[in-house]
């Protein structure tokens, strides 16, 4: 998956969670549930989501390695390679 | 309720704060709890000086209150007497922004020092103080400030443009916003004030009686209740952190819950300060690595939290917990909703201790059943009611309310009124307080047992209010905003079994014709509700229906639903008139 790919399948997942936020309206690397005003379910369910259409184990040891959209988006575009 | 018993060691028991409960039990008066505090002259009490005051003037001012811990990882500490400080020129802003004895200061903000500092400065005024959580949408805000007569809000410049400024007209005793990152159009910039501010205040001499918090509770129709609770409660917070949370002067005391919510006040502010420990406070949300980390680094002995955040930890695995240990830990309490055994023989085995579950509610005040630190655990037991607190299983039959003896036997949880914390009103609805009380019993709403040990245990409620993550969401409130789309002509909301929120919340919406159920209206409903009500409030999940079961009054059977989706037995159906097809 190219790394375009990745970013529009968490944009496509966030919209599905938090439809209400435009994506051009937050800031990528502040806090994602603040920018996308999501609960810590919410994460859980972008989280698992995500998991499941990459077929990536995504431990619940690593989720503070995905706090802002920017940093979610690096941990997939490393670990995917 | 097969789970093995979780015994405790006499070495555990005889260091616990109440090592023989039965004995304490017995011999416990509140008038005794009163008598620890230090008062004010004449009889009167105020939560803040027993909170912060007293501490001080004991020459215990140099130790930590509050170490707070920024997203960043950055640590600030107030001692009790920085703590006195900014309460009093909090205090003072106050008066001179012309706020009196008994006017309401409403707070919507994440945990920042700043909302304590707030909380304890506005009870030192005799003003009220009312958190309000801060995912909260617009429309949950609204009703509350409504319902309470805001006269005053501390938020954030981003609170406010987002959720506020757009229901600001409709608020007209909101005389002033406060905002603690400078200030944008409509708000006060509260910092200058307050390093402009005296920091000598002479705390208000409050009658126990005199109002202190105002919480809000869903109720299952209509609005919120604005539960009112009075300075008297600190008797409360005080003996039950003792007793039910094993709190010593010194402790190092986490509570994960947010002051948006009853827990996050008795036990996040209130509790901990009174009983002079040094609290923690995260300003970040539950995170795994952060959360082991804060157990670890900074030492906590005492640690209250929730079953959704056990849950998620016990899902990680033990392995999450690496090289980190936990020596100083000495007791783990959970609230919120009933924990489920499961949890609470993980803890015993990952922690050496199990999660001790109790049970109270916003109405209550504090906790009024719990496991305590020297009794014996029963898994997915509540434990027994607090000394001072008489508790009993009821069955209410019109007017009749017969207490059930029988071991096991399922009714009402119910209290005999009477303790210090318990609500004083729903305010500005005298009858809906009334119905809460029948018989000489307060009247919970939940549904229990009680086992021949005398120790109680959850079944569910006796109403349709939903319990996810430990809040209390009220179907009527979701409804009522999904209504709002020109898409839906009628819609039901049910809370629906979930491995890890307890519950979640489920819409069930049938489209007025002319529209067609499709994934993109279900994203727009979806993104309407979340914009009103907020990701603490708002459906996790939709569903389209052609129709949705009723009765013949024209009720939406909100039973009948949930019973299909979870596959039980429909029940009783005489009184269905429509149905979903």
């Amino acid at each position: 998956m190219t790394n375009l790919d990745i970013r529009a399948l968490i944009t496509t997942q966030l919209g599905r969670i938090a439809p209400d936020i435009p994506i051009e309206s937050i800031d990528p690397k502040a806090d994602l549930r603040d920018e996308f005003d999501i609960d810590s379910m919410d994460f859980l369910t972008l989280i698992t989501a995500l998991g499941k259409e990459l077929s990536l184990p995504m431990p619940e040891a690593d989720y503070d390695q995905m706090r802002s959209f920017d940093d979610l988006l690096t941990y997939l575009q490393t670990n995917t390679n | 309720m097969t789970d093995a018993i979780i015994s405790k060691r006499s070495r555990t028991q005889l260091a616990a704060n109440m090592p023989d409960y039965a004995a304490t039990y017995g011999s416990f008066s509140w008038n005794t709890a009163h008598a620890m505090l230090d008062g004010m002259p004449d009889g009167h009490l105020n939560i803040a000086h027993e909170a912060i005051e007293r501490h001080v003037a004991d020459g215990h001012g140099a130790q930590i209150a509050m170490r707070w811990i920024a997203k960043s990882g950055a640590r600030t500490d107030y001692t009790y007497a920085e703590l006195s400080r900014l309460t009093n020129q909090f205090a003072n802003v106050l008066r001179a922004r012309q706020f009196k004895k008994g006017d309401k200061v409403y707070a919507l903000l994440g945990r920042v020092p700043e909302l304590y500092i707030a909380a304890l400065g506005t009870l030192k005024a005799g003003c009220v103080f009312c958190p309000l959580f801060s995912a909260f949408g617009p429309e949950p805000i609204q009703a509350r400030m409504e319902i309470g007569g805001a006269n005053a809000l501390l938020t954030s410049t981003r609170l406010y443009e987002r959720k506020v400024a757009g229901i600001r007209a409709s608020l007209p005793e909101l005389n002033e916003v406060f905002t603690v990152d400078g200030a944008t159009r409509g708000t006060t910039d509260l910092k200058p004030l307050l390093e402009t501010a005296s920091d000598q205040f002479e705390t208000v001499q409050t009658s126990p009686e005199d109002t202190a918090l105002l919480h809000f509770t869903s109720g299952t129709t209509g609005k919120p209740k604005g539960v009112v609770h009075v300075h008297q409660a600190v008797v409360a917070h005080d003996a039950t952190g003792r007793l039910a949370l094993d709190m010593r002067p010194g402790d190092v005391y986490w509570c994960t819950a947010d002051p948006g919510w009853v827990t996050g006040t008795s036990y996040g502010i209130i509790a901990p300060l009174t009983n002079r420990t040094t609290m923690i406070v995260d300003e970040a949300e539950f995170d795994i690595n952060r959360w082991y980390d804060i157990l670890s680094t900074e030492a906590v002995n005492v640690w209250y939290t929730a079953p959704t955040a056990i849950r998620m930890l016990m899902k990680a695995g033990a392995e999450a917990i690496g090289a980190r240990s936990f020596p100083n830990l000495r007791f783990m309490a959970s609230v919120g909703e009933p924990l489920n055994p499961e949890a609470v023989v993980w803890g015993n085995d990952t922690f050496g201790q199990p999660f001790h579950d109790n049970w109270w509610q916003t109405e209550t005040g504090g906790i009024m059943i719990a496991n305590y630190a020297a009794m014996d655990v029963k898994p997915g037991s509540m434990g027994k009611p607090l000394p001072g607190i008489a508790a009993g299983i009821v069955e209410v039959i019109g007017d009749t309310v017969t207490e059930l003896t029988a071991p096991m036997a399922m009714g009402e949880l119910a209290l005999r009124p009477g303790w210090p914390s318990m609500m004083r009103g729903y305010l500005n609805e005298q009858a809906r307080y009334d119905k809460c009380f029948k018989g000489g019993w307060y009247l919970s709403g939940d549904l229990a047992m009680r086992d021949a040990d005398g120790y109680f245990w959850f079944v569910g409620r006796a109403d349709d209010l939903i319990k996810s993550a430990g809040h209390l969401i009220g179907p009527f409130e979701v409804e009522s905003a999904l209504m709002e789309h020109k898409a839906v002509a009628e819609v039901a909301v049910i809370g629906l079994p979930d491995e890890t929120a307890g519950q979640i919340v489920k819409a069930y919406v049938a489209l007025k014709p002319g529209h067609v159920p499709s994934d993109d209206l279900r994203l727009d409903l979806l993104g309407h509700a979340r914009k009103r009500l907020g990701p603490a409030v708002a459906p996790k999940d939709i569903a389209f229906r052609q129709n949705l079961p009723k009765t013949r009054s024209g009720k939406i059977m909100r039973r009948l639903l949930k019973a299909r989706e979870m596959g039980l037995p429909e029940g009783d159906i005489s009184t269905l008139e429509s149905d979903e097809s």
